[in-house]
């Protein structure tokens, strides 16, 4: 008789009434209160607050993505900061191209053009002007390029410390490519001063309500997608991968295929976050990818707790809303308390906010509760 | 600066030719001008000094060159030694006079003395005298001068000298008027390593607007075309050799900094990102030492660097131990987490150094015997790259013997190979831990002590290199130093083989690239230690 373990429900009821509780505020209560509240009113929603939430909202994609690689896979990346800021070059050339003549020097060509004398745009910049050609882009160059590196990498067993080293010299490496006005990027100035999406003004506050909307929508889809792929049989291989891939290889399956699935999977994930990032903050560039960012990206994760399917977002959130906290108050302390962050999570905290609370939570339950699962 | 050149030339063509005259006492006609007003009048009068050729003249050129020539009211040239004498007769003047002057030298005459005084010295009895008038007639292309330095390689038999000489000939000969003697300089310009002799030749290859070679011998253009060949020959090996050398300065510090990281990865399977912090630790307590030096020991200050080297080690040693026993420790079998903790040790120590020294770089001088450099093939070694390469290697052969041949080394050799069994048969796995981690951590001390002798020491001085020293450990292997020398080593040169052509990003990109095609055919790098020991 085939041996066939236990499933979560896919989420249980409480978890759909807060999914879409979620849903509903963060895709029609949060927009509306700030597009058609008065600014005088109490329940109006700042601008200021809608740009940092929808941020933060970019962030928790990323961590979700990178949940899914290291908490459920167990392979930590140093480099979805790279694929995030890819997303965000590939949408931001459509960006860029909306300018059109608006820009300083009022020509057809990016202002960092100009002042580098270009003629015409180079080729990496070939149909860019067409939104859709820069979605597809935005899958398409991180998913490449992870699918290419981890190709390589996964193919010769590359794992552990050593992949996760292997990515942050590619992080590097890209980083520092990206400073390079050669590279047709815009160097260390990168892309900002955009002006509309699809002819429509990007600081308006509609296109923002849009785009906080469609980053919470992202958000969701992110949750739903890594909660069905880690319920289904692939996901279970993937938890295996984690816990001893040795084992795994010995009964029979070979793991690069899904490794690269996810891995693959993941960066694609980060690139969505990041284009829908850039016309929210208005900037991108090559410091994004630096490889301080993209182990930030981790102690999110760490933080809230791994492979958990809310601890990436909650952590994604504390972390970044304590950042703010800090580096408006106390910019001087910010990288002690990230420093602290990381050394004491992983000392006391190994299962993140959402195993301290399933262990109070269990205490609470006078101690017989079988442990929960997300 | 041309014009000023050209003027040069024409009075050296005048001031070589009265050279081989025969010599007669300097007189007072020849020496008079220099009272005059006039510029061009003392010019002259420096040329007809310089035609006695004799000791006397060039004493009183060299004395006119430092400016302790003098002219009275009435126009007599006069020295000043213990007392005031006459210029010429060398009798002092009595009554001394009231008012007298310094003869007014200016840059073109400077130019001009220091061509007539290097002329005159190539008959000096002191090598050194000699050498410093060779260096200073090469690039002199004036054909006046030839009889001299003929007459000078007649007698010369320094080879180092007289190469010099020998060149400055053949390039002057180049002018000549006989197709034959052209030739022959044009060919024994090929013995050259020096571009501007490449371009004096390669000048004689150029064509007018109408194809017709401004050189009419195609004996001399087949010659100096030979030439120019055999010199691109020898620059290129030049060219090699310079980037070689920085190839092996930058090797030797990834090594350093390798050495540790190698260790503290082969024995306990961390990577330690708070790595460059040690070195930026080892960095700063240089700088503290300079700063007690200079308060404490100001005439020892050169030796401040030698006291430092322990200062550095015990203190990146001491940092090293306290974050194994408070951190490192608590994570082990964890290897990602410890990943993310050490990364957390190293924000920590970032902001902290920030905290007490600021956050701009502070300054760490050379010791004087540090600075400067040595010439070799025509590439300047600087003395402190010098020193960071033996240090290195010094560094490296006291890491080999105290794995090979001490007990520590023992332990920390079984430990890396198979815990379980070492631990077994006694090991202290958990002191060897601690010691070896200690270690690590020391010598990024030290290589902390070579960086800070080099470049700036900042706050952020461990980032440069921990991407880098991360790739010689993926690429060299763990367990055996000498996957760390080769990797470093090979890193260092290949990258700086590399760089002039594609640049420094594109060389850090293909390098990347390179080592994972590496990994492909050897995961575990390129001398990884060979046994059954697969992971858990």
């Amino acid at each position: 008789m085939q041996y066939t373990p236990k499933i979560d429900p896919f989420l249980n009821r409480a978890g759909w009434i807060a999914l879409a509780l979620f849903a509903f505020i963060a895709i029609i209560v949060v927009p509306a209160l700030f597009v058609f509240v008065p600014e005088e009113s109490p329940f109006h929603v700042s601008a200021y607050t809608v740009t940092l939430v929808g941020k933060i909202l970019c962030y928790c994609i990323v961590a979700v993505a990178m949940n899914l690689i290291w908490g459920y896979a167990g392979i930590l990346s140093l480099g979805h900061g790279v694929f995030f800021a890819l997303g965000g070059y590939a949408f931001g050339m459509y960006l860029m191209r909306q300018i059109g003549r608006d820009g300083q020097y009022q020509s057809d060509l990016p202002d960092f053009m100009v002042f580098l004398d270009w003629k015409e745009y180079p080729w990496q910049w070939f149909g860019t002007d067409h939104f859709l050609w820069a979605l597809a882009l935005v899958v398409l160059v991180p998913g490449t390029l992870a699918f290419v590196f981890g190709f390589f990498a996964f193919r010769s067993r590359i794992k552990g410390v050593y992949f996760s080293i292997i990515t942050q010299a590619m992080t590097f490496a890209f980083m520092l490519l990206f400073f390079r006005n050669e590279t047709g990027f815009g160097g260390n100035n990168g892309f900002t001063d955009f002006k509309r999406i699809l002819g429509f003004p990007i600081t308006e506050p509609p296109m923002r309500a849009i785009l906080f909307a469609l980053s919470a929508a992202a958000l969701i889809g992110a949750v739903l997608l890594s909660r069905y792929l880690i319920r289904s049989k692939t996901g279970r291989i993937l938890t295996a991968i984690r816990d001893s891939e040795s084992r795994l290889m010995f009964s029979g399956y070979n793991p690069l295929g899904y490794k690269l699935f996810v891995w693959t999977l993941s960066a694609v994930m980060c690139g969505i976050a990041g284009a829908l990032y850039v016309p929210q903050v208005g900037i991108i560039n090559p410091s994004e990818m630096s490889p301080a960012n993209s182990i930030e990206i981790a102690v999110w994760v760490a933080v809230g707790g791994r492979g958990t399917i809310v601890g990436p977002i909650l952590g994604a959130f504390s972390v970044n809303a304590a950042k703010s906290f800090f580096t408006q108050s106390f910019p001087e302390y910010w990288l002690f308390f990230l420093g602290l962050l990381f050394i004491l999570v992983t000392l006391f905290m190994p299962k993140g906010i959402v195993g301290l609370a399933r262990q109070i939570g269990s205490r609470f339950h006078s101690g017989g509760a079988s442990e929960q699962r997300g | 600066m041309l014009q000023l050149l050209k003027k040069i030339t024409a009075v050296l063509t005048f001031a070589a030719a009265v050279l081989t005259s025969p010599a007669q006492a300097l007189d007072e006609e020849a020496i008079s001008g220099l009272a005059s007003e006039e510029l061009s009048v003392r010019i002259e009068a420096i040329a007809a000094i310089a035609a006695f050729g004799d000791a006397e003249a060039l004493e009183i050129l060299k004395l006119l060159y430092d400016g302790e020539v003098y002219v009275t009211e009435e126009g007599q040239i006069i020295l000043e030694f213990d007392e005031v004498v006459d210029a010429i007769t060398r009798e002092p003047l009595d009554p001394e006079p009231d008012y007298y002057d310094s003869v007014i030298v200016n840059n073109q005459m400077r130019g001009d003395l220091e061509v007539a005084i290097a002329a005159l010295s190539l008959s000096s009895d002191d090598r050194q005298t000699r050498f410093e008038a060779a260096l200073a007639l090469e690039g002199a292309e004036d054909p006046g001068l030839l009889p001299a330095i003929v007459d000078a390689l007649d007698t010369e038999d320094d080879p180092e000298i007289r190469a010099m000489l020998a060149q400055t000939r053949s390039v002057m000969e180049l002018n000549s008027d006989e197709p034959a003697v052209r030739a022959a300089a044009a060919t024994a310009l090929g013995d050259s390593s020096d571009r501007r002799v490449r371009e004096l030749l390669a000048a004689k290859l150029e064509q007018d607007p109408n194809g017709d070679y401004f050189e009419p011998s195609g004996e001399v253009r087949l010659a100096a075309l030979k030439s120019i060949k055999s010199i691109d020959r020898k620059l290129l090996l030049i060219d090699y050799f310079g980037r070689f050398f920085s190839g092996l300065s930058l090797g030797s510090i990834l090594l350093l900094v390798a050495l540790g990281l190698a260790i503290t990865y082969g024995l306990l399977g961390v990577i330690n990102l708070a790595h460059g912090e040690m070195l930026m630790i080892g960095a700063y307590a240089t700088y503290v030492t300079q700063t007690i030096f200079i308060n404490h020991f100001p005439g020892a200050f050169d030796y401040y660097v030698i006291a430092a080297i322990p200062v550095a080690f015990c203190v990146a040693a001491g940092v090293g131990m306290v974050l194994e026993r408070t951190v490192i420790r608590w994570l082990y079998g964890r290897p990602l987490e410890t990943l993310l903790a050490t990364w957390g040790i190293s924000l920590f120590l970032i902001q902290t150094v920030r905290q007490i020294f600021g956050a701009q770089n502070v300054e760490v001088s050379n010791p004087s015997w540090m600075s400067g450099g040595v010439e070799f093939m025509s590439v300047v070694m600087p003395y402190n790259r010098i020193c960071i390469i033996v240090f290195s290697f010094f560094v490296l052969l006291l890491m080999w013997l105290m794995l090979s041949r001490t007990r520590l080394g023992l332990f920390i050799r079984s430990v890396t190979q198979n815990r379980t069994m070492a631990s077994c048969v006694g090991v202290p796995t958990g002191r060897v831990d601690l010691l070896a981690f200690g270690l690590g951590s020391g010598i990024a001390g030290l290589a902390g002590v070579a960086l800070s002798q080099i470049g700036n020491v900042g706050p952020d001085l461990g980032q440069a290199y921990i991407i880098d020293s991360f790739m010689v450990v993926v690429l060299g292997g763990v367990g055996q130093l000498a996957g760390t020398v080769y990797a470093a080593l090979g890193l260092g040169v290949f990258s700086k083989f590399i760089e002039p052509h594609i640049g420094a990003v594109l060389t850090k990109i293909l390098v990347l690239v390179l080592i994972i095609a590496v990994i492909q055919k050897r995961p575990q790098g390129l001398f990884a230690l060979k046994g059954r020991a697969v992971e858990a």
